[in-house]
């Protein structure tokens, strides 16, 4: 029995995933499965099973922590036992190592974060950003293929399946790389791409303290706060960013504070609706790619704006 | 002598790329390149190593020109370069291309490889670990801080949500980001002597690999690439203080519906 299998590193995705899942499993004329592999995962099998026409199940105490390796292995040993035409994994840094590495097992493509995904002919067609968010590459892969999904590329539908429970039995391999230590970051930027609003800071902003004239905009406008990688990464202000390598945000209103526009930074805001740049610099390659450009000081312009909205608004 | 091999691309330098307005097409043919940002940070990873020492290697998949991204790593420091090159070898995937890569490791026996997060034209971030796949090695992807003691390699990496300090015995793979550390500008005197250093050229014959193997695996074609336009209104807000700025701001945003 061939299918379309989908394994995800966060449980809240399997819906979409699924939904697209049942999609092209439907053109292929076969199935869908839900790898459902843990520890204490059980309980979410049922939830599964109303998604999927199949739920393999492997709970196992050992599986506490993710390994892209082991995981990698146990899905290859099951996919020698059913031939899946296509296996989809979210697009997540965790998600990613594993397709790269369940693909190699099986000698088979691997498309990561995918916009877009069908099967035309047998093939696995699939767009993708490439050359730094600058352009949409289509793709085609013969099967078996490993795709990653970009996190809410698809629409979740509810999906009203009586899937069955199938309990695997494969032994856990021994994890050839060691936790010694993990960390939890403290914020989280999951709330992004749900957000409306969405305000980013970038190097403009010169201390850490000064992030709180983006905190009260953003309270003003009932909004997100986001920034660019170096924030994040080089000067550790956040913990994730928006961008090819960050999150790919989809709001209403964008306005990037202090951001110069690299190619990197706007493939995660291509889908705003309307853009808004404050930037000193006339230049400025955000100014490009920006609906409504202010070209001044951030420190007059935003204590202005928060003026300006609360008045406006009555807060 | 341990030693250490670093996997470079010579990648389209994305932030020049030009588009063609008629066709909305991105110019490849001819197009600026340069050596992948996040392999110039592992290159600087393998010299730090090398100062502790160890023998420092850079690997190459590319055609003529990806030449200079190997004379630009021996400029930088390491100690010899390898260009994996030939006609059949255009348009890998990343299956292809890590087999070859794979093939090359086996013979130059490296105790730890180096890649990029991921490329800056491909951006798949596949190469590393489907390489570590190949060898049946372990690899740690998305590292930020590196150490080496005894037989194991220690790794700090960020994911989305969590910060790992993991361990795993060498031979191992290892994808660095960018903030790893801070890649060194080589010296004008640098560039000229790696300019007339020897770089070694294999086939992917001289790999052992055949033109039919690397047919099979050849799984993933590009059908088109495309530029997506961004139709922007392009504003600019002026007025007489900013206070003026903002509230015609807060207008435009209020008409196009995206304030309250
Ligand atoms: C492969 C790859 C992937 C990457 N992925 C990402 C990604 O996902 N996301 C991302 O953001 N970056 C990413 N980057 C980094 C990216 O290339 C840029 O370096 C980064 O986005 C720049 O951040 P920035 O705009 O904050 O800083 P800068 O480029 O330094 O811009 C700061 C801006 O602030 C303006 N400014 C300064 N002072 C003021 C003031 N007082 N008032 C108003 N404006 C002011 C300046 O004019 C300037 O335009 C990636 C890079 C690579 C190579
Ligand atoms: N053609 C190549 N030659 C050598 N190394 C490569 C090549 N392509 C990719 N790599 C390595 O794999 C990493 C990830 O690339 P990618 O999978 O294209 O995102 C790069 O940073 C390099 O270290």
């Amino acid at each position: 029995m061939t299918g379309v299998w989908v394994y995800s590193t966060d449980f809240s995705l399997y819906g979409e995933l699924l939904t697209k899942a049942d999609e092209l499993a439907e053109k292929l004329g076969a199935g869908t499965a839900a790898l459902l592999i843990g520890r204490d995962v059980r309980e979410n099998a049922d939830s599964l099973a109303r998604m999927a026409d199949k739920v393999y199940l492997l709970d196992r105490p050992e599986l506490g922590w993710f390994e892209a390796g082991v995981y990698a292995e146990i899905i290859y040993r099951l996919a020698q036992q059913h031939e899946p035409d296509l296996i989809i994994v979210d697009s997540s840094r965790r998600g990613k190592e594993l397709s790269a590495r369940l693909a190699t097992k099986l000698k088979a493509g691997c498309i990561p974060d995918c916009l877009r995904l069908d099967v035309e002919q047998g093939r696995v067609v699939a767009d993708r950003m490439v050359y730094g968010g600058r352009a949409i590459s289509t793709q085609a892969c013969k099967t078996p293929a490993v795709v990653a999904v970009a996190p809410h590329a698809f629409e979740e539908k509810k999906l009203r399946k009586a899937g069955e429970l199938v309990e695997v039995d494969v032994d856990v391999p021994s994890p050839a790389v060691r936790l010694v230590e993990t960390r939890t970051k403290e914020v989280s930027g999951a709330a992004l791409e749900e957000a409306e609003i969405v305000i980013a800071g970038g190097r403009g902003i010169e201390k850490r303290e000064d992030l709180k004239l983006l905190h009260e905009l953003a309270e003003v406008l009932n909004g997100e706060v986001g920034c660019t990688r170096p924030l994040a990464e080089d000067r550790g202000w956040f913990t994730d960013w928006i961008g090819l390598s960050g999150h790919k945000i989809k709001p209403n209103l964008y306005i990037a504070v202090g951001i110069s526009g690299a190619i990197q930074h706007v493939a995660g805001i291509r889908d705003a609706k309307i853009i808004v740049s404050i930037n000193t610099d006339e230049e400025a390659p955000i100014n490009q790619v920006s609906d409504y450009i202010i070209n001044a000081d951030l420190y007059e312009v935003v204590p202005a704006l928060i003026d300006a909205i609360k008045r406006r608004l009555g807060r | 002598m341990p030693r250490v091999l670093v996997c470079i691309k010579h990648s389209l330098n994305v932030a020049e790329l030009s588009v063609d307005r008629e066709t909305g097409r991105v110019v490849t043919a001819g197009a600026p390149r340069k050596m992948s940002d996040f392999d110039r940070n592992a290159v600087e990873e393998a010299l730090k190593l090398r100062e502790a020492g160890w023998e420092a290697v850079v690997i190459t998949v590319g055609d003529e020109e990806a030449k200079m991204a190997l004379r630009e790593a021996l400029a930088m420091g390491v100690d010899s370069a390898y260009h994996i090159t030939g006609d059949e070898l255009k348009d890998l995937d990343t299956l292809a291309t890590s087999y070859l890569l794979a093939k090359a490791a086996e013979k130059l026996k490296p105790d730890l490889i180096l890649c990029g997060e991921a490329s800056i034209d491909s951006f798949t971030g596949l190469v590393g670990p489907r390489i570590a796949e190949w060898l049946q090695i372990p690899h740690i992807a998305y590292v930020r801080s590196l150490k080496v003691e005894g037989a194991e390699v220690i790794a700090e990496r960020s994911l989305e949500d969590r910060i790992e300090v993991v361990r795993a015995e060498m031979p191992a793979l290892i994808t660095v980001t960018r903030e790893i550390n801070e890649p060194r500008i080589p010296s004008i005197m640098a560039i000229m002597k790696a300019s007339k250093k020897e770089i070694v050229r294999w086939s992917a014959g001289d790999l052992g690999v055949s033109t039919e193997e690397l047919e099979r695996l050849r799984a993933v074609g590009v059908l088109e690439v495309r530029a997506p336009m961004m139709k922007r209104k392009g504003v600019v807000i002026e007025g007489e203080s900013v206070q003026e700025i903002v509230e015609k701001l807060v207008d435009a945003l209020v008409q196009e519906g995206v304030l309250p």
